[in-house]
């Protein structure tokens, strides 16, 4: 085992120490100390990821055993970290894209007070730690850690601002939600203990041949609900877009390009298990479409930069899982990859629009900017045609394997999936056009306070940019004279999908369809968005789609009112009126007794028996005391 | 010798406390008392585990078969050093509260603490009737003289629930007492008992019903958030924080391995009972505005869980109880110390008249903020060690067809802890600084320094339960042990 193996808990224990010294000193640092501390930490951890990745690329893996955690019986649960090609690619995407948005953070979130300034990083920080255990950890339970750890992290930034009412709901919401998952990603838990005797990786899924597929299919079923809460999948997914609440380099980072990906980590760790389970990879892929169908309708009609951005990653969310789903478990993971650097990038350009509009995020209130925040415009642009598609960039690539996965699979789930990724041209063209392009809607203030970012916020976008457009080299298809780098190096962890045969004819197809349809989408959108004035508001089927479907409306009807009454009426009833009036019934019958006593002894039954009671006691100390 | 120093030194400064008029020096004493107690726990934890020192036997009712016998096992220990950390964290929390008649007060916490010393380490059945009672008995004074304006009322109920309990058990161990073949109220003498499935049912219901009113368990639990609160807040730490904890240990000690068909006959019934509780618990913890009863309530919740653990009779889901007992009780007495001082500084504790003191108070905020978490039940706080043990056990237990049910209907109260528990953090610390509010302003050190001692129990026990799961595992195997060769 190579040395560096043996630094590897430093990924996460820098982190955490950001996190203390930037909590546990937020008065006394100033904010360039702070922002030192905050990066440093990160930077440093992806200095040692990059070691690490190195090393596992010369084909080394290994599980280094930190203590032992929880031992009871035979159930063992080490501190252990498992270090593979998986898990390390995750590595980087984490402290790598972290990196970049803490370097941002520092300029966005500069206006905040010292204090603040502070707290925000120590979030922050505590957040990449606990996204880093999540990854590293060599059995579920660390991984569960790492799970509610991303999620109170996400808790505690979304109600960052916590004197705002709405915020605070949100964050509320959104662990509320992350909780029902995790009870059914703990039910899988207990479940494999059960069945399995352990939680180890490797020994869980050293056994999973032989065991009943019912039993399987039970364990992953409830995983993939964990999935859904995490991912913001259907039904979980209400709580992403109420997520916009927080900063939105919190939104970059956390609720687009590492944390809620967690739910496909999770699946591509255990894929034995998934494999093994068919009810349970139908689940995924319909619920994954479904998902990415609903969230990209609804983003057709939002008017708010960051909600249209939070839809569309709700929805490029569900094709990952519908690569999932259809058991192409390395696509699902490619394309969190190209998904973290094109989604990252945009809302950190979002986050320079909103700047630069001094807080304004209704896209019918900008337009025209293109030329007012030029760096912030190109990147921008560059983001989008990485994640419509356009042939050659990062998204392109990872979206058409997913497509061709589904084909082989099943074409239903092709044609869906070529209507998701119309979707997702129609939604992210109509946002750069009301954004960029035409007249400015905005106030006269704004126009004139319009300027670009600072470096720290411009310098993490060109990076991202760059990664955005070439970030699908690694994995170009063969077709086009590329090579499955990728799939070569998550082979160890991750086994790919099997390779096509006759796909050359439908790599064209998609190819040509791609370049016709995303020109005619540009065309329209430019036409119908680049303008001076804009209305946006929505009547008929438009006003469904904009109002998000009534689906929190439902919630509210079918659960969460029904629930309240019950409290109210059911409950409460059974807690005032019931059980005390059975208690006072057993208690009358006790006085009615006593009135036999006090015929003997006058007083109340209460000091009469308390009475008693002492008199034993003292009885009991004279005779221990006597007879010593 | 030390486990008899463990109940003599606060039995003794107890009945000298009576005698001190002066409020600063009764306070000071009574301190003083409960750091040497810990110091002695502490001790007979690390050093002088498993050693002759934790036992003790001498004659003490010789005409009655009775025997003043105590000895400290894995969780004995556990809740001795519990009971010797709460007290002095509670005196230290409260420092700034005047009682009248200070002497008495602190005599009687005191005597408290010399009951439940006891109650954790007699080994003898009418001895531990004996501790059981001088635990209580002070509560019940502490209740009605120094309680809130409904004390009166409210003790009677408390007082009449677990003095019929009380009288339960009483009856159980004299019924115990006439089996033994020599008539003795030993502890291994009522192990030995071979009583047969109708004996041990009704024998299980006795101690049950005293049990389940201590802790206590749906349905038998209304008395306990009026206790909770009208009760000081520092006879509600006590009361909440480790009294609960006599009737979890009694199960334990006093009940499944002596009757361990009754236990796994009526299992159902009682599970059934802990997970509905639960579930019900948690519902009307989320209405309540009162964040006393809130947090009344919601322990009901976790006890119930602790319930199941121990009815799961496995090797997880005790020591899930186990290392809970102490967390419990840590975490809860964090809970009323916040509580106690947001109702002392801003004068209410309604949920609704409060709001914004995240500004106020962003230590408290903090403080407050990692103990609610531990409520429910994060990783890397001591609650999820046992939480996740519990649960492990209660579904991989073969005692009941129901284990299932039991897991996925409980877990349910895993999301509506923090459904409660985060609308309270919001409503409470979160938004614009109410005019109640605005009064809090700034703590003092030694609620600072109570508050960051249980923070760091919870962090510690959290990343590294390990020792305390050590600790407490000759218990676990001997309880089991015992359950599976009586009746294989």
């Amino acid at each position: 085992m190579s040395t560096i193996f043996q630094w590897a808990w430093l990924v996460p224990v820098l982190p955490l120490a950001g996190f203390l010294i930037n909590g546990l000193f937020r008065n006394q640092l100033s904010k360039t100390l702070t922002s030192i501390v905050g990066c440093g930490v990160i930077l440093a951890a992806f200095v040692i990821s990059l070691l690490l990745f190195n090393e596992v690329r010369g084909g080394q893996t290994a599980t280094v055993q930190l203590f032992n955690f929880i031992s009871v019986g035979k159930l063992s649960i080490p501190f252990a970290f498992q270090i593979d090609s998986l898990s390390s690619l995750f590595l980087l995407i984490i402290t790598g894209i972290g990196f970049l948005i803490h370097v941002y953070s520092t300029s966005y979130m500069h206006e905040e007070t010292d204090a603040h300034f502070a707290r925000y990083f120590a979030y922050l920080n505590l957040f990449v730690f606990s996204m880093l255990l999540l990854v590293l950890g060599a059995n579920f339970v660390i991984m569960f850690i790492g799970w509610e750890g991303v999620g109170l992290c996400s808790y505690l930034l979304i109600g960052y601002w916590f004197k705002n009412n709405d915020y605070t709901n949100a964050a509320k919401k959104a662990f509320i939600m992350n909780r029902i998952g995790d009870l059914g990603f703990l039910l899988a838990v207990f479940w494999m203990i059960n069945q399995f005797g352990t939680v180890t990786y490797s020994e869980v899924f050293a056994k999973v041949e032989g065991v009943p597929v019912m039993i399987l299919t039970g364990i992953t079923l409830l995983l993939f609900v964990g999935a859904t809460g995490k991912s913001a999948q259907i039904p979980l997914y209400t709580w992403l877009p109420d997520a916009m609440a927080g900063p939105t380099p919190v939104s970059a980072l956390i609720h687009a390009a590492t944390m809620v990906t967690a739910g496909v980590y999770m699946i591509a760790r255990s894929h034995v298990m998934f494999s093994a389970a068919p009810i349970t990879m139908n689940v995924i892929a319909v619920i994954g479409i479904a998902t990415a169908l609903l969230a990209g309708t609804i983003a057709l009609y939002q008017n708010d930069i960051k909600k249209v951005l939070a839809y569309s990653t709700v929805s490029q969310l569900g094709l990952m899982f519908l690569a999932l789903g259809v058991g192409a478990f390395t696509t699902g993971v490619f394309h969190v990859m190209t998904h973290a650097f094109f989604k990252a990038l945009l809302f950190l350009g979002a986050g320079s629009v909103i700047h630069a509009m001094g807080g304004e995020q209704d896209i019918t209130k900008m337009g025209g900017l293109a030329k007012k925040i030029p760096v912030t415009y190109f990147t921008f642009l560059l983001g989008v045609l990485a994640i419509i598609g356009v042939p050659g960039f990062s998204g392109f690539v990872s979206k058409d394997e997913i497509l061709m996965a589904a084909y082989h699979h099943n074409k239903i789930y092709f044609w869906l999936g070529i209507l998701a990724a119309i979707l997702t041209a129609v939604y992210m063209l109509r946002l750069l056009a009301l954004t960029f392009f035409g007249g400015f809607r905005g106030t006269h203030d704004q126009e004139h306070h319009l300027h670009e970012s600072p470096k720290a916020m411009t310098i993490p976008l060109i990076v991202l940019a760059i990664l955005s457009v070439v970030g699908g080299l690694v994995q170009f298809p063969h077709l086009f004279g590329g090579h499955p780098y990728l799939n070569e190096f998550l082979a160890p962890a991750v086994k790919a999908a099997p390779e096509a045969e006759a796909s050359a004819t439908v790599e064209y197809m998609l190819l040509g369809g791609t370049v016709i349809g995303l020109v005619l989408i540009f065309v329209l959108a430019r036409k119908n968005f680049a303008v001076k004035e804009f209305d946006g508001t929505y009547a008929g089927l438009r006003k469904v789609l904009a109002d998000k479907w009534y689906v929190d409306e439902l919630y509210e009807t079918i659960i969460l009112k029904p629930l309240r009454w019950f409290n109210k009426n059911v409950v409460a009833f059974l807690e005032k009126e019931v059980i005390d009036w059975l208690v006072n019934g057993v208690g009358k019958m006790v006085q009615l007794g006593s009135r036999q006593l006090r015929l003997v002894q006058s007083g109340q039954v209460g000091s009469y028996v308390l009475l008693m009671v002492v008199s034993i006691l003292v009885f009991f100390v004279i005779q221990f005391v006597f007879k010593k | 010798m030390i486990a008899v120093l463990l109940i003599a030194i606060p039995l003794v400064s107890g009945l000298l406390t009576f005698f001190i008029r002066d409020e600063k020096t009764a306070r000071f004493a009574s301190f003083a008392a409960t750091l040497i107690s810990l110091v002695l726990a502490i001790g007979a934890v690390t050093v002088f585990k498993g050693s002759p020192q934790l036992a003790w036997d001498s004659a003490w009712l010789p005409a009655l078969g009775s025997r003043f016998t105590v000895s400290l096992d894995g969780m004995g220990l556990l809740l001795i050093l519990l009971t010797a950390v709460a007290f002095p964290l509670i005196l230290l929390a409260t420092w700034q509260t005047k009682y009248p008649k200070a002497g008495n007060f602190h005599a009687l916490m005191l005597l408290s603490q010399a009951g439940l010393m006891g109650v954790f380490m007699a080994t003898d059945a009418l001895l531990f009737y004996f501790f059981w009672e001088l635990a209580l008995i002070p509560a019940y004074f502490l209740c009605s003289i120094w309680g809130g304006e409904k004390r009166i009322a409210v003790t009677f109920k408390f007082f009449i629930y677990t003095f019929v309990g009380s009288l339960f058990m009483l009856i159980g161990i004299i019924f115990l007492y006439f089996q033994t073949p020599d008539q003795s109220f030993a502890l291994q003498s009522f192990y030995k008992l071979n009583l047969n499935s109708d004996t041990q049912s009704w024998i299980f219901w006795l101690f049950f019903l005293a049990f389940a009113i201590k802790m206590p368990l749906f349905p038998f639990h209304t008395w306990q958030p009026d206790a909770y609160e009208q009760a000081p807040t520092a006879t509600t730490m006590v009361l909440s924080g480790i009294m609960v904890k006599m009737g979890v240990f009694g199960l334990i000690r006093w009940l499944a391995p002596i009757v361990p068909n009754g236990f796994w006959s009526w299992g159902d019934a009682a599970a059934f009972l802990a997970m509905f509780g639960m579930i019900y618990a948690s519902l009307l913890a989320m209405m309540q505005d009162d964040i006393k009863r809130l947090i009344a309530y919601s322990s009901i919740a976790h006890i119930g869980l602790m319930t199941l653990g121990v009815f799961s009779t496995t090797d997880a889901g005790m020591q899930g109880v186990m290392i809970q007992l102490f967390s419990h009780g840590v975490n809860i007495i964090g809970m009323w110390i916040v509580a106690e001082i947001i109702e002392r500084k801003t004068g209410t504790r309604k949920i609704s008249e409060l709001g914004g003191l995240a500004r106020q108070a962003p230590v408290l905020t903090i403080l407050l903020v990692v103990i609610a978490l531990a409520n429910v039940a994060l990783p890397l706080t001591n609650a999820f060690v046992g939480e996740f043990l519990m649960f492990t056990g209660v579904f991989t237990s073969n005692v009941s067809q129901y284990n299932y049910i039991y897991t996925a209907v409980a877990g349910v109260s895993i999301i509506l802890s923090a459904v409660y528990t985060l609308n309270m953090i919001q409503k409470v610390f979160f938004g614009n600084t109410s005019t109640a509010a605005a009064k809090l302003t700034g703590l003092s050190g030694n609620e600072v320094l109570a508050l960051s001692l249980i923070v760091g129990l919870i962090l510690v026990f959290g990343v590294y339960p390990q020792p305390m799961l050590d600790l407490t595992s000759d218990t676990v195997q001997s309880v089991l042990g015992r359950m599976i060769t009586k009746h294989p």
